[in-house]
């Protein structure tokens, strides 16, 4: 038996991603930085473009199965949304309508809007949000795959929620606002945006799996978010009355037990994970089991 | 204009309240009954202020079927807190977002005004999600403001300031979110007569990339978005 080294996806490029996550050669890129489409703001900025702004989309098959995709490119702008690369995504999404893949993965990784452009990157995000619904509507799962060193913040850590599923590796990060930013906000009372431990347990993949923010966490590895990818499709989550209503109560209870928490090692710990110091320095397979454990136990 | 007399000037009655920052209620227009959340005072959105607004949509779909629903939007934005961070705000506020969605698909009419401030997050799943957002000309609409900006991207105030001046994606303001096509139109003369053609305007999809292009404030998102489409 042979071994296959992992390749990590936080430091993959996008189009690495794209490539050993679907089937090898099966990716064909719409709007490839051939075609030369930038942002105009940028330029206007005298800041440096890059030819696909940022974000990789196009199809391509995973298991046999047709896929649309996006990436975005952290090492761009740190994955800002602007015009153009929100327009990306939007096209993408709407091409799901027609196309009906057996699903659409989005490869995120932003800080959410670009601030650069901000007015239009704030209307693009939420022009990707509705798009994204319409496709949810249309019975499509949209699966994003999080995992790359820039997080997925902002205006993208909405959109992550508005999808059918979520998966997460332990060193990705979802959340609203930056660290940064609540600490020039509040102060480095409120947020120490340099203490990594801290930052790592309020954002990272493993809070967000134990408290159900996402729902499945794999190793910094793009074969596991492969398989994670394919065990995602077809399986379109419907949005009705009833599973809203459930989110609503889901919602309100994390609020009425956690509310009061001061850090995720008291989450962890009310939620009943035996050993919540313990859990920065266990392996993703360790994690699951904890919530694992934690269902059983509720059933 | 406060949220008192704004709602005087939309509606003939209603019996909105106010809870802390958040509004809500019923009004009546033309005899005809319209749901109202929304918040004031520039709230921040938080945990709390997100799922109290996507609460009384739901109940708003359940109780009220097709009832209009009129988003009044006054926020400085998502709360920037470590709490809300760890409770996974971002959540919660795409919550309000897929809320917002299902009501519209019900087919209640979802109608955003920015009646004094929106900044970035607190709008994205409020107002910007609506089937049409609209703003009050004294409104304003940012992200951030210009010496932020000039941090953040490191090019010169004056520079970006004089860039506005013909980019309407740079500078806050309502005008320039009219040119991007983001918001449908201000609101200008009687509220009452502008909600009732809000009202009456026929649902449709997303057409702000369109509108944006149209009057030339985002000129690449529609065809950007069509040729990825259609391809």
């Amino acid at each position: 038996m042979t071994l296959a080294i992992p390749l990590s996806f936080a430091e993959s490029t996008a189009r690495e991603r794209v490539e050993h996550l679907l089937d090898p050669g099966s990716f064909e890129e719409l709007m490839p930085p051939a075609e030369r489409v930038t942002s105009p703001h940028l330029e206007l900025l005298g800041v440096p473009s890059a030819f696909d702004d940022g974000v990789v989309v196009g199809a391509g098959r995973l298991a046999g199965r047709e896929v649309l995709v996006a990436a975005q490119e952290g090492a761009f702008m740190g994955g800002g949304v602007g015009e153009v690369h929100g327009a990306k995504l939007v096209g993408l999404l709407r091409r799901a309508l027609r196309q009906r893949p057996a699903a659409v993965l989005v490869l995120a990784e932003s800080g959410g809007v670009r601030l650069h452009e901000a007015n239009a990157g704030l209307i693009a995000v939420s022009e990707v949000m509705r798009a994204l619904l319409a496709v949810r509507e249309a019975g499509l799962p949209v699966v994003m795959l999080i995992g790359g060193a820039n997080g997925c913040f902002g205006g993208m850590g909405l959109v992550a929620r508005c999808a059918d599923r979520v998966v997460m590796s332990d060193v990705g990060r979802l959340a609203m606002s930056g660290p940064e930013v609540i600490e020039s906000s509040h102060g480095v009372e409120e947020f120490d945006s340099r203490d990594r431990g801290l930052v790592w347990r309020t954002t990272g993949g493993k809070h967000r799996y134990l408290m159900g923010d996402c729902d499945v966490l794999v190793e910094d590895d793009i074969a596991a978010f492969r398989t994670a990818a394919i065990e995602a499709l077809d399986a379109a989550v419907p949005l009705t009355l009833e599973s809203l209503e459930a989110e609503q109560a889901l919602l309100a209870d994390r609020l009425a037990r956690y509310g009061d928490c001061r850090d995720a090692l008291d989450v962890w710990g009310r939620a009943g994970v035996p050993d919540p110091a313990a859990v920065p320095d266990l392996e993703a397979d360790a994690v699951r089991a904890l919530r694992g454990a934690r269902r059983e136990e509720a059933a | 204009m406060t949220w008192q007399d704004l709602l005087s000037a939309l509606f003939d009655t209603h019996a909105v309240q106010r809870e802390g920052e958040l509004l809500h209620g019923s009004a009546e227009l033309d005899g005809r009954m319209l749901a109202v959340v929304g918040t004031t005072d520039h709230a921040a959105i938080g945990v709390e202020l997100a799922l109290a607004q996507a609460r009384l949509v739901l109940q708003t779909v359940r109780e009220h079927p097709g009832r209009p629903i009129v988003l009044l939007v006054d926020t400085q934005g998502q709360r920037l807190r470590h709490r809300d961070e760890l409770l996974g705000i971002n959540r919660y506020m795409a919550h309000l977002g897929c809320c917002i969605e299902l009501a519209r698909r019900r087919g209640h009419r979802v109608i955003g005004l920015v009646y004094d401030q929106a900044l970035s997050g607190g709008f994205i799943t409020s107002g910007l999600i609506a089937d049409a957002c609209y703003a009050l000309p004294q409104a304003e609409i940012r992200v951030m403001r210009l010496p932020a900006m000039a941090r953040v991207t490191k090019i010169d105030e004056a520079r970006l300031e004089e860039l506005s001046a013909s980019n309407p994606v740079f500078a806050p303001g309502v005008q320039n979110y009219v040119a991007m096509g983001g918001i449908q139109s201000l609101w200008q003369g009687d509220l009452r007569t502008e909600l009732r053609a809000a009202l009456a305007a026929p649902p449709g999809g997303d057409e702000r990339a369109a509108l944006g292009a149209q009057r030339g404030g985002r000129r690449l998102a529609a065809e950007v978005a069509a040729r990825v489409r259609d391809a």
